[in-house]
């Protein structure tokens, strides 16, 4: 018996990790800046097909090189997602600070761009993007050098726009009709994709009896915790964490100090995004992955956020793993052998015992815990009336 | 209008009074038209089937305004109405699915070797307490969790997200749940009978189109009242300053909640309007997907105006149904790009827009100065005009 407790507690802590990993960047983004990132599910799903660009990549090399894949993919995905993160928050939330809301809902639009973009992103529809941006930002930096360009900036806008649109609609529709569906064919596609885990990964190790922990779990174990110090020093011992940690204490008061609370901003974004890439390759090892695949972490990881409070890393440790475990024990029905001797609450657990069932029983848990805690285990101390 | 502009509360009570009349006889002509014109210009273009979708869309709207009520209104932003949408659906189907000769149990219910009714599928027998039910039971979900929430000022974004959280928690206690309301299948009421006709028939659906348009009225005038007197204002208070209205010596807890209740109120109703016409109620309305865009319609039409949120709502589901039908890929794209404009370029709504900037291009459109809000020199001045833009706050 307590072995099975024991390996369900090791079960737990493992998905508590995968949690722990996906929330990371946006419990940081969210204690300097307020802000909910909805698109942070979408961040991790391409992060996780950016793995599978790279596995296929290197599958012509052969089985020693194959090996070695995830270790760049790790590195791949992290660069794609943080520099859309940087695209992200410069171009749309940059302007909506200090309304959090209507930045949830902006961000839910990108999640929902993102969505049909892999689905349906093909060579045609990259090169049309890349035109488009390519007459409309040029034009408009090379506007931007005229001195009377705020005067003209509106019109500007308003003949570009469709301008700019129109010529990349026709070199993407001349080149789809040229060379058909070699171009037109997307990229990925509606359904899911594979990422196989290279050969060193399968397998695990026997623990305590007949359990298995595999090697899998492990890696995203210790991915966990790497990306746990590499943040903990980043945030203690670098002068951008240092002004990281001012701007979430007290954002006007660093930028009274010179603080450029901009640019740490950006980069918190960008650091944000890039922990969703690689929490998305981690999952990609888990199991197949598709366009929706952000959407069944996103609800998980703002509980997360949620009961952990803001502005510690310690805070979301607890909270990821305290909720990975409570999941674990009640949706594995770990816990009923305890309580065999009180049949009322035995039945109830056994009600309880199933994955979607355990997540009602967290949740009214997490609820009952913010009765006590409103701002989580670990708030922020302050003296603002409004957190 | 909503009554948010100082300038209303000035104006002699004898011009309030013939206003408001002038808007129930609009919303009474309007309702009118709907109910008898529409329909028959809409079989005579061929497009009959649009009738069943207006009086569905019409349906949404009715949550649009209890959305708008709660977020337009009072500045809370809940991600989870599609819980009260479904709970009120749910109620009124289970009433449906019980319309059978006596002893008979709902068919899905052999399929899973269930042999007895739940019990708490048997008051659901009487339709009074089925009526009752589809408008108390979220009324009452939502008043203890607006409680629980509320009670520790929980607000803004952590509002948002348990909201959701809940929503996923219900989806997954429905969908999970076959043998007491069959899962993922949802419940069926098209087949069903009411009064001796099929609920799917073509007299029953007339009938269900015009308890739609009356209960879109009522909602509107409910809404109306509540926003337009002291409760109003109040509402108005808690979204611009929840800390203030709190020292002025008012418990904003128990607004909220009152406001939160009455909203999932109307969401239950228009989950039930929207059950019967649509003829299915399932889990899948209990999707993240569906509760958010329900905000985009208020969003869309214009936050803190009741008739944005109406428009708002009829119009992009219009929108989303004829561009699905022609270019089923991009509608996603556009849902996206919505949101993203109507936050950043557009954040008042469309009735916002027409409120400010609108009527300002109309006036210089016709050759008129535009109004001013401050004396001339202030108003007129590009300087001023230009730190305003770009020095905010």
């Amino acid at each position: 018996m307590l072995t099975s407790l024991f390996n369900s507690f090791f079960d737990g802590i493992s998905i508590g990790s995968v949690l722990l990993l996906s929330a990371l960047g946006l419990a940081v983004v969210f204690g300097l800046m307020g802000v909910i990132n909805m698109a942070h599910g979408e961040l991790m799903m391409l992060g996780a097909y950016t793995t599978f660009v790279v596995q296929n990549a290197f599958k012509p090399l052969g089985q020693p090189w194959f090996g070695a894949y995830i270790f760049v993919a790790l590195i791949a995905a992290f660069l794609v997602t943080a520099l859309l993160g940087l695209v992200l928050e410069k171009g749309v939330i940059r302007h909506l600070y200090g309304r959090p809301l209507e930045t949830l809902l902006a961000t839910w639009g990108v999640s929902l761009i993102l969505q049909q973009f892999v689905r349906s992103v093909s060579w045609v529809m990259m090169l049309g993007l890349v035109v488009f941006c390519g007459f409309f930002f040029g034009a408009m930096t090379l506007l931007s050098r005229r001195s009377h360009f705020q005067r003209i900036r509106g019109w500007a806008i308003t003949m570009l726009l469709p301008l700019s649109a129109g010529i990349a609609w026709a070199a993407s529709s001349t080149l789809g009709q040229k060379y058909q569906l070699a171009v037109t064919k997307p990229w990925f596609g509606a359904q899911n994709v594979d990422v196989t885990a290279p050969g060193w990964l399968r397998g695990g190790i026997r623990l305590l009896g007949a359990y298995q922990m595999p090697y899998v779990r492990l890696f995203i174990l210790s991915l966990t915790i790497i990306c746990i110090l590499g943040m903990y020093v980043f945030l203690q011992r670098s002068v951008w964490g240092l002004r990281i940690r001012a701007v979430t204490q007290n954002r006007s008061m660093s930028a009274c100090l010179g603080i450029p609370t901009q640019r740490v901003d950006a980069l918190t974004f960008a650091l944000g995004s890039g922990l969703a890439g690689i929490a998305g390759c981690a999952v990609s090892l888990l199991g197949s992955v598709g366009p929706n695949t952000g959407q069944n972490y996103i609800v998980d990881t703002f509980m997360v956020v949620v009961v952990g409070g803001v502005g510690k890393l310690v805070g979301s440790i607890a909270a990821a793993m305290a909720i990975g475990i409570a999941n674990y024990l009640i949706g594995a029905n770990a816990l009923s052998p305890l309580v065999a001797w009180f049949p009322p609450l035995a039945n109830l657990l056994e009600f309880f015992a199933n994955s979607s069932m355990a997540k009602v029983l967290v949740f009214a848990l997490i609820v009952t815990f913010l009765q006590f805690r409103p701002a989580g285990m670990f708030p922020q101390k302050g003296r603002t009336v409004d957190a | 209008m909503a009554d948010t502009s100082p300038l209303n509360a000035q104006r002699p009570r004898r011009l309030r009074q013939t206003s408001l009349m002038m808007e129930v006889g609009i919303v009474i002509v309007i309702a009118l038209l709907i109910l008898f014109v529409v329909p028959l210009l809409l079989t005579a273009f061929g497009q009959e089937f649009r009738i069943n979708m207006l009086g569905r869309f019409m349906a949404l709207a009715i949550v649009a305004l209890g959305i708008d009520l709660i977020w337009g209104y009072t500045g809370m932003l809940s991600l989870g109405h599609g819980v009260f949408f479904s709970l009120g659906g749910y109620a009124f189907a289970m009433f449906l699915q019980l319309q059978l000769p006596e002893g008979e149990l709902p068919e899905f219910f052999t399929l899973y070797g269930v042999t007895e009714l739940p019990f708490f599928w048997q008051p659901f027998h009487s339709l009074p307490f089925a009526l009752a039910a589809l408008i108390l039971i979220p009324a009452l979900v939502a008043a203890l969790l607006g409680y629980l929430v509320f009670r520790n000022r929980i607000r803004g974004v952590y509002f948002s997200i348990l909201t959701q959280a809940s929503l996923i928690v219900f989806f997954h206690f429905f969908n999970s749940q076959q043998e007491l309301i069959n899962g993922t299948n949802g419940l069926k009421t098209d087949t069903a009978k009411i009064f001796d006709v099929y609920a799917g028939s073509d007299q029953a659906q007339s009938v269900f189109y015009t308890l739609t348009v009356v209960g879109l009225v009522l909602a509107y005038g409910l809404c109306r009242w509540l926003t337009s007197g002291r409760l109003g204002k109040l509402l108005i208070a808690i979204r611009d300053d929840e800390s203030r209205v709190r020292f002025s010596g008012y418990n904003p807890t128990g607004y909220k909640v009152l406001v939160f209740a009455v909203s999932a109120g109307l969401a239950g109703i228009a989950g039930a309007l929207y059950t019967v016409q649509s003829g299915i109620i399932s889990p899948k309305t209990m999707d993240i997907a569906f509760s958010i865009e329900m905000v985009i319609w208020v969003a869309v039409g214009g936050r803190a105006s009741l008739v944005g949120a109406v428009l708002g709502a009829l119009t992009v589901n219009f929108a989303k149904s004829i561009l699905s039908e022609q270019f089923p890929e991009i509608w996603l794209f556009f849902q996206g790009a919505l949101f993203l404009i109507v936050v950043t370029v557009l954040p008042g709504g469309f009735v916002g827009w027409l409120r400010t900037q609108g009527q300002d291009l109309f006036r210089s459109l016709i050759g008129r100065r535009r109004r001013l809000m401050t004396y001339p020199r202030l108003a007129e001045d590009p300087e001023v005009e230009y730190e305003r833009q770009n020095l905010r706050n």
